[in-house]
């Protein structure tokens, strides 16, 4: 009886702060709430969120939800990977309050209605997932190769056939290639990776490869397919004398490859995945809680590599529904924060944001209402 | 006006049986009506909406490939499995010692409660590397052959890997059921072809195999039917192109038409799904084609079978 009554009382209390929260709101001073009942309702939050969206941040997004649910037990956060296109669908219909994407809204998209939001009111955007895609290879005993975008492009064009080739050569003196002849490995399903793998060599390249950014491999271009990540990594690692490109978390112990940024090499790695980012321009004529990036493949900024994937998160800026908006902003904030994204890197290996585009994504998430 | 008709009891038991059974028998044709019905209406917008990239040359231009694809790959797994079903059914059923072919068919229907995901991971990981120095001696040896032809793949993810997978996967059912039709052969036929004179290989080729042989074509037709739409296994195992290819060791291989719905639906929008739907009605006429074309030489064949 007693902790029915405590029970009781704990719900009560939520339900004041929460409705205190909603009336702050309405007189758009968030501020005015003071930095104590602010601690208050994070304590107390409680509610369902749902999401859907891109595939690419699954495994990141299942990280988050882990430690997000245990700081606010009261919270249930649903993250359903169907994949982009289908995500930004389920956002336009109202069934889902946060989308996650591989590609940021499109113009004709934003002309749209958003029935979860405020009428006129648009969503925002910004970058929450940077994942670089490492170009892997398997030679026995080189377990790293400098190419230029061209090279790459030749490779996966089925121009380049052979690992002695000069071009590979002229970049990799006192390497020992061999007389072999080169299996390139594609997906076989469609996906982003393919996507903004492509598009770095369509923007590197154009004259090698001239298909442009596409999500099905053409069948001109040849070489072996398999089946999602998983798929491409087996190859490559079954194989001798394959290359693939994959999430660079998947590469293990295979050789990758360092490619030309500049006049430089540059090799994956965290750091120099969020620093194209930062290099590059966003979309013009776009508002200011709008972080559409057109990631610049072919950057000369020192220490960039220009093979990433970036996939959005996205959301209302005006709820309909307020008590969503609270959960939105609590969990956005959660995201970004450099604790989120320290645990998605751990258990996805994606590479965490900068401080830069944090401080920038929080501005836009303290303004959500 | 003597006796009138004895008139059946009608018991309530008997009613709700005849019943039940009745909607057994009308549900699977219900429910094939609607997946058929489904699969119509969902192709249309392929025809009708806005032009699809991955199709611009025409629909017919896009699957012909996934189609000589599933016909191709599952005709590799048939030439395969077909001899080696009848060998185990013969071995189980005529040759092995009782409790030995009891053992062997325990194995054989094991085989079947393999999931086909299991067989794809197998495939890639255990089956195409160890078959890759068979697939570079083919090529170098009887490369002259057309299907030997071409660059060999590295990774040995080819049509003829994917042929023996599906040849692995159909064996199960082909060998139980043929082993089924060949124990019912007649004993008096055996027995008098053994009177004759006849050695065991003959008395088989005179009493057995005659005998079985529509339980054969039936076992086969079946293998096929569940090869033409397998789709994981394929989907993981084959490297795959848009291309037609009868070389069946190199990195271009035709994909099928399940496997092909598999790989691209989860990101397809708009009405390329509708277009993948159109692509799985088109497998759904050919798997009933397939079993009108069973029917026809079962039926054909009937007289000659020794069955009656």
């Amino acid at each position: 009886m007693k902790n029915i009554l405590k029970l009781g009382a704990v719900a009560a209390v939520g339900t004041l702060v929460l409705a205190g929260c909603a009336a702050n709101e309405q007189t758009a001073e968030p501020t005015s709430g003071g930095a104590t009942s602010e601690t208050a309702v994070v304590e107390t939050l409680s509610g369902t969120l749902n999401g859907s969206g891109a595939s690419s941040m699954a495994a990141g997004q299942e990280a988050w939800i882990a430690a997000f649910q245990i700081a606010n037990p009261g919270v249930t956060v649903n993250y359903d990977p169907t994949g982009s296109g289908t995500g930004r669908a389920q956002f336009f219909e109202g069934a889902t309050s946060f989308t996650g994407s591989d590609s940021y809204f499109k113009d004709e998209e934003l002309a749209g209605v958003f029935p979860s939001c405020v009428a006129e009111t648009l969503p925002w955007e910004f970058p929450i997932w940077i994942s670089p895609i490492a170009v892997i290879f398997n030679l026995d005993g080189i377990s790293s190769l400098n190419m230029d975008g061209a090279t790459v492009a030749g490779i996966f064009a089925g121009e380049i056939t052979m690992w002695n080739d000069a071009a590979i050569a002229a970049a990799n003196p006192g390497v020992t290639l061999p007389e072999l002849s080169i299996t390139a490995v594609h997906r076989s399903d469609e996906s982003g990776t393919s996507k903004n793998f492509t598009d770095y060599l369509a923007a590197v390249a154009p004259d090698v490869w001239t298909v442009g950014a596409i999500e099905a491999w053409p069948a001109e271009y040849g070489g072996e397919g398999g089946q999602g990540t998983s798929g491409v990594v087996s190859a490559v690692t079954g194989g001798n004398g394959t290359i693939g490109y994959a999430d660079a978390s998947r590469a293990g112990d295979l050789g990758t490859v360092a490619v030309k940024v500049g006049s430089d090499y540059v090799a994956y790695s965290a750091e120099a995945a969020a620093a194209v980012v930062d290099a590059s321009p966003l979309i013009e004529g776009r508002e200011s809680f709008d972080l559409a990036t057109k990631i610049d493949r072919n950057t000369t900024a020192s220490g960039a590599y220009p093979i990433v994937l970036v996939s959005y998160l996205m959301g209302c800026n005006d709820y309909l529904d307020d008590e969503q908006a609270v959960l939105v902003r609590a969990w956005a904030s959660f995201l970004v924060s450099e604790e989120g994204q320290q645990a998605a890197a751990t258990s996805a290996g994606n590479a965490p944001i900068s401080a830069a585009l944090r401080a920038k994504a929080q501005a836009i998430i303290d303004a959500i209402q | 006006m003597t006796a009138t008709k004895p008139k059946a009891i009608r018991r309530l038991g008997d009613v709700i049986f005849a019943n039940l059974a009745f909607f057994a028998g009308v549900s699977i044709l219900a429910t094939l009506a609607t997946v058929a019905a489904f699969l119509f209406v969902q192709s249309i917008p392929a025809f009708t909406g806005p032009e699809i990239a991955a199709a611009e040359d025409g629909f017919w231009n896009y699957v012909f490939p996934f189609v000589f694809g599933t016909v191709y790959a599952s005709i590799i797994a048939l030439i395969i499995a077909t001899p080696l079903a009848i060998g185990i059914a013969l071995y189980i059923s005529h040759f092995a010692n009782r409790r030995f072919a009891q053992l062997l068919g325990y194995a054989v229907d094991l085989l079947a409660a393999i999931p086909s995901v299991v067989y794809g991971l197998w495939g890639i990981l255990v089956l195409a590397p160890f078959l890759n120095p068979t697939f570079m001696w083919l090529n170098e040896n009887l490369g002259w052959i057309p299907f030997f032809a071409g660059q060999v793949s590295a990774t040995g993810r080819t049509m003829l890997t994917v042929g023996i997978v599906l040849a692995i996967m159909v064996l199960p059912i082909m060998a139980a059921l043929i082993r089924e039709v060949f124990l019912q052969t007649p004993r008096l036929h055996e027995e008098a072809a053994l009177a004759l004179g006849a050695t065991r290989w003959e008395m088989i080729k005179m009493a057995v195999l005659p005998f079985g042989r529509t339980g054969i074509i039936s076992a086969a037709m079946l293998g096929l039917g569940r090869s033409l739409g397998e789709t994981m296994a394929v989907a993981m195992v084959l490297s795959p192109t848009a291309v037609i290819n009868f070389a069946v060791l190199t990195s271009s291989n035709s994909n099928t038409i399940a496997a092909n719905i598999a790989l691209q639906f989860p990101e397809a929008g708009g009405n390329y799904s509708n277009l993948l739907i159109a692509t799985g009605l088109v497998l759904f006429a050919i798997t009933m084609v397939v079993n009108m074309i069973a029917r026809w030489i079962i039926s054909r064949r009937a007289e000659f079978s020794g069955a009656n």
